[in-house]
């Protein structure tokens, strides 16, 4: 079997103006696979806006950096974990966990905070995978619990997802928020001389070929792949490696991920305009018998690269000693600028790192897919449907719209005492920093918009994470991206992922945010095809006062406000895939300019304290947002739905709709907000008002189409995660 | 003023957060003790929450037969109050410290979630600021958290007023009588499964629930007054 193809091949002999052995081409095959180099989207993404007055690390190391004041920074990175999960989902998405902790710990910073988005097949049972997708769904979450929870971060924000295109698969995304003094930050210095440390697990068989593994379709007989999970090891590793920065131990620190040693030590070097000599003999293992090359692509969990200068060497390991942490001295920094890797004085591979780490790029193919034109030809407008109540139950008791408390009370939401939102609370989460000052951090997907209209999808996903954000009085500093996509070769697929990247870069240049990283996940497909495209949008924004963070909450006889207008944009609205199992139409669109001055209203509305509660519209549309307050604040509501500013031509659309730019609010204040909405020239109406019973009322055009007790409705939402793992199945 | 020492094992998740709350809220000497290192001059000793040794074997099991157990023990008997939080309270049963056991939750899962807890004892140093039966809002996230006791044991202990927190209406974890908290014969030692740090700030109090088990290490500071 060839290690590397044709083309690389030469490309490689080429520059090296020799032949490459074989552990090079493990090496190389390694970091030039596509989970490591980025061979194919690395070009385009360039295109995105990366620079902010408070970005201080941008895309392209393991974690962003943003400046919050006052001497303090917020690190940021998101990370998946799709192909492991779905083979081995409690082992998968633990690891996942511990890469993306460990990304945060390599910038100095200590997490603060985890966030996960998954997207499964349908659990329900008359769903043809149902059972597979409930196992992975139980494990999955199983997993995240149980690395999050015994490493002591928090996690405090997550959604989840369900299509028919994830079926016997599942995407992991983590993402996590680290926060330090900026006096902390590793500045990734080195010198000739200073040695190279490897701390933490040992290496072992564990994760072979891991990178590769990702780099192609799922094949789930290669069950080897998978990473263990330690996280008690992480814990140790995690506190060694903070009190060894405080003490200024650490000049440069890498985390160990996809590709092992290999991209590790090649990355660092390249970045560093060094060379790195390593000695294999010196590296821990877990087992006698491994080859050079499994020691160099080995992905081994809760590892660290670590340089420090000589003179801080027995500190260093006094720190790792005190927490029992397993550490070796490997090799040194040259000035050479090549990796070499010797085992007792022979020479086995040497390379230039810039060689290893920049992987010739691809110029991929694209054109437009087949699937678009043939969805419109066969889309057929649906009869309107005059049930309301049966479609709101239906709609409430979707995986994808009610409470996910089944998830996120596994999760220690509280540890380490920031969490000021706890989760489900509020549109997105909040945590408190030091200095009187608070985080926020959303993560968004729609796969059902970006499958019918991949640019206005991942729109139509910034908008909502920004609407997210504004409910809790947040700014945005910054977001990062998850691209997650079938395989890149196939031209088709490959133009939903330039789509992509032309609507975050748009959408950001617009509003002004830079993206301050992300990751991207090709090869997402089994053997029934690709996922729909899934990009996954984390959004990050800081909230300057405790009295700006508002809830979806009201109390009683409050006026309920609606802004913006509601529009039949029903393509890939749960309504339409969910209820009624219709595939196609009209995706919503953002308008970028609107979308702007709707936010800046709601901003001045909250700054001048006249709303009370805020909640967005987005899935399952306005009917789920009214009937989620109502569930948050425990008391009911009378509105007339026909009041909303809109341009529907039916009633289910005016419920189920998901138009962006829009909001619900309540408030005291009638008249200052009319006033103020009018100058604005926003769209809004006074819908209704709250009650002072726990009923749920709606008029449309005079005639009562729903009415429901609170306690009902609480039935649906509340119970339909809960019942579908303690029903016997 | 009170010397409070809070114990660091590896896997201590909560050491940092009692640490920050007894210094950066009630302002007063909180250190923490590694689980290596001399335990005199203190006070009085918490046991934090989280994960030590991982939960390997069974929560608490490793870190109760370390050293420092021996210590603190002794402790124990000088009447030093010791309050066990969370995997405190695992550690402290299985150091033979309180009676009973704390087996997996009855639902299989780690949970985490606000609690209303009534305070049954306020005859001890850390709950003597509390009213009878006072209801209190508390969180609780554990895995492990369902005291269980043989039927003899619980009259004693029933007895000698040793359950100082019940859970309120809904019992999380299957726990004997909805047991949430207990204290040895003396009342010098308490284990609970609720996390008073965590409901300690006031901007980390979810709407619809109260600062109260402020009170837990307010009683324990005013002991010594």
């Amino acid at each position: 079997m060839n290690i590397l193809n044709i083309d690389e091949y030469s490309y490689l002999k080429k520059k090296l103006r020799r032949e490459p052995n074989e552990l090079e081409q493990f090496i190389i095959s390694a970091e030039w696979s596509e989970h490591c180099s980025y061979k194919s989207s690395k070009k385009h993404l360039k295109l995105l806006p990366m620079k902010g007055n408070h970005v201080l690390v941008g895309p392209g190391y393991d974690a962003g950096v943003i400046d919050v004041g006052n001497g303090y920074v917020v690190t940021v990175h998101i990370e998946s974990h799709n192909h492991p999960s779905a083979v081995e989902p409690y082992g998968g998405a633990a690891t996942g966990v511990g890469g993306v902790i460990r990304d945060i710990l390599s910038m100095g910073s200590r997490p603060v905070a985890l966030y996960n988005a998954l997207r499964f097949g349908p659990v329900d049972r008359n769903s043809k995978f149902g059972s597979k997708n409930r196992w992975l769904l139980k494990n999955v979450v199983k997993g995240i619990a149980d690395y999050g929870n015994c490493i002591g971060v928090p996690t405090v924000g997550g959604e989840v997802e369900f299509d028919k295109s994830f079926d016997n698969y599942c995407l992991v995304d983590v993402a996590s928020i680290g926060y330090t003094k900026l006096e902390n930050l590793v500045m990734n210095t080195a010198k000739k001389g200073d040695l190279l440390i490897l701390g933490g697990n040992a290496t072992g068989v564990d994760g072979i070929h891991g990178a590769s593994f990702a780099s192609k379709n799922l094949d789930e007989e290669n069950r080897s792949a998978v990473q263990i999970p330690d996280p008690f090891l992480e814990k140790l590793l995690m506190e060694a490696t903070l009190e060894a920065i405080e003490n200024d131990c650490v000049k440069t620190m890498k985390d160990l991920g996809g590709g092992g040693l290999s991209c590790c030590l090649s990355e660092s070097a390249d970045s560093l305009k060094k060379g790195f000599l390593v000695d294999l003999s010196t590296i821990p293992l877990k087992q006698t018998n491994m080859t050079d090359a499994q020691i160099m692509i080995s992905e081994s969990q809760e590892r660290m690269l670590y340089i420090v200068n000589e003179k801080k060497k027995l500190e260093f390991f006094k720190i790792f000693d005190k927490y029992n942490v397993n550490y070796s001295e490997i090799g040194y920094v040259t000035d050479d600028l090549n990796l070499s890797v010797v085992r007792e004085g022979n020479t086995l591979a040497c390379m230039p790192a810039k060689i290893i780490a920049h992987a010739p790029l691809l110029n991929r193919k694209f054109k437009q897919p087949s699937y678009l034109d043939a969805i419109v030809k066969s889309f057929r407008e649906p009869e309107p449907q005059m049930d309301i109540k049966k479609l709101v139950f239906k709609m409430l008791s979707n995986l994808s719209i009610c409470s996910r408390k089944w998830i996120y009370e596994q999760f220690d939401h509280e540890v380490g005492v920031r969490t000021v939102s706890k989760p489900g609370a509020s549109d997105s989460s909040v945590i408190k920093l030091d200095e009187g000052k608070f985080l926020s951090f959303k993560l968004d997907g729609n796969a059902k918009h970006c499958y019918l209209n991949p640019y206005e999808g991942i729109i139509g996903c910034l908008a909502e994470s920004l609407r997210n954000l504004t409910c809790v009085g947040a700014s945005p500093l910054g977001i990062v991206d998850h691209l997650q996509f079938g395989n890149p070769e196939n031209e088709e697929i490959f133009w939903t992922f330039l789509q992509t990247i032309n609507g975050i870069r748009d959408y950001c240049k617009y509003m002004n945010i830079p993206v301050v990283g992300g990751k991207v996940s090709l090869y997402n497909e089994t053997s029934s095809g690709p996922i729909k495209p899934c990009p996954v949008i984390g959004m990050l924004g800081l909230i300057d006062s405790k009295n700006k963070i508002k809830y979806p909450k009201y109390t009683s006889n409050q006026s309920i406000f609606v802004i913006g207008t509601t529009k039949d944009e029903m393509g890939g609205s749960e309504y339409f895939e969910y209820c009624l199992n219709v595939l196609g139409g009209k995706v919503p669109h953002v308008d970028l300019e609107e979308q702007r001055n709707v936010i800046e209203s709601i901003k001045n509305l909250i700054d001048g304290d006249l709303i009370t509660g805020v909640h967005d519209c987005s899935k399952g549309g306005m009917i789920v947002s009214m009937l989620e307050m109502a569930l948050h604040s425990n008391i009911g509501f009378k509105v007339s739905v026909d009041k909303m500013p809109n341009k529907c031509s039916r009633l289910d659309y005016l419920l189920f709709s998901e138009s962006h730019n829009r909001f619900i609010f309540t408030t005291n204040h009638d008249s200052k907000i009319i006033r103020y909405l009018k100058k604005r020239k926003i769209p809004y109406a006074r819908i209704g008002a709250s009650s002072n019973d726990r009923t749920c009322l709606i008029d449309y055009k005079g005639k009562a189409v729903f009415n429901s007790s609170l306690e009902t409705i609480s039935q649906s939402y509340h119970n339909s995660f809960t019942n579908l793992f303690t029903k016997s199945n | 003023m009170v010397r409070i020492g809070i114990t660091v094992f590896p896997g201590s998740n909560c050491d940092r957060d009692v640490h920050h709350i007894l210094n950066n809220v009630f302002h007063v000497d909180a250190r923490y003790i590694w689980y290596e290192s001399s335990i005199d001059n203190f006070d009085c000793i918490i046991i934090p929450g989280g994960f030590t040794y991982g939960d390997r074997l069974r929560a608490g099991a490793i870190a109760a037969h370390s050293t420092i157990m021996n210590k603190i023990m002794d402790l124990a008997d000088d009447n030093v109050p010791i309050l066990g939080i969370c995997n405190g309270f695992q550690i402290l049963v299985e150091s033979g410290l309180l009676p009973g056991a704390l087996i997996v939750n009855e639902s299989l899962s780690f949970i985490c979630k606000w609690m209303n807890v009534v305070v049954t004892n306020t005859d001890t140093p850390f709950t003597n600021l509390f009213e009878k039966n006072q209801k209190i809002s508390i969180p609780i996230a554990h895995g492990e958290g369902r005291f269980i006791i043989d039927g003899k044991s619980y009259s004693k202990i029933r007895k000698n007023n040793q359950v100082t927190l019940e859970y309120w209406k809904n019992n999380p974890n299957g726990s004997t009588n909805n047991i949430a908290a207990i204290c040895n014969e003396k009342g010098n030692v308490m284990g609970m499964m609720p996390h008073p740090e965590r409901g300690s700030d006031r901007d980390l109090i979810p709407v619809g629930h109260n600062q109260s088990s402020i009170l837990i290490f307010k009683s324990m500071i005013n002991y010594f007054k």
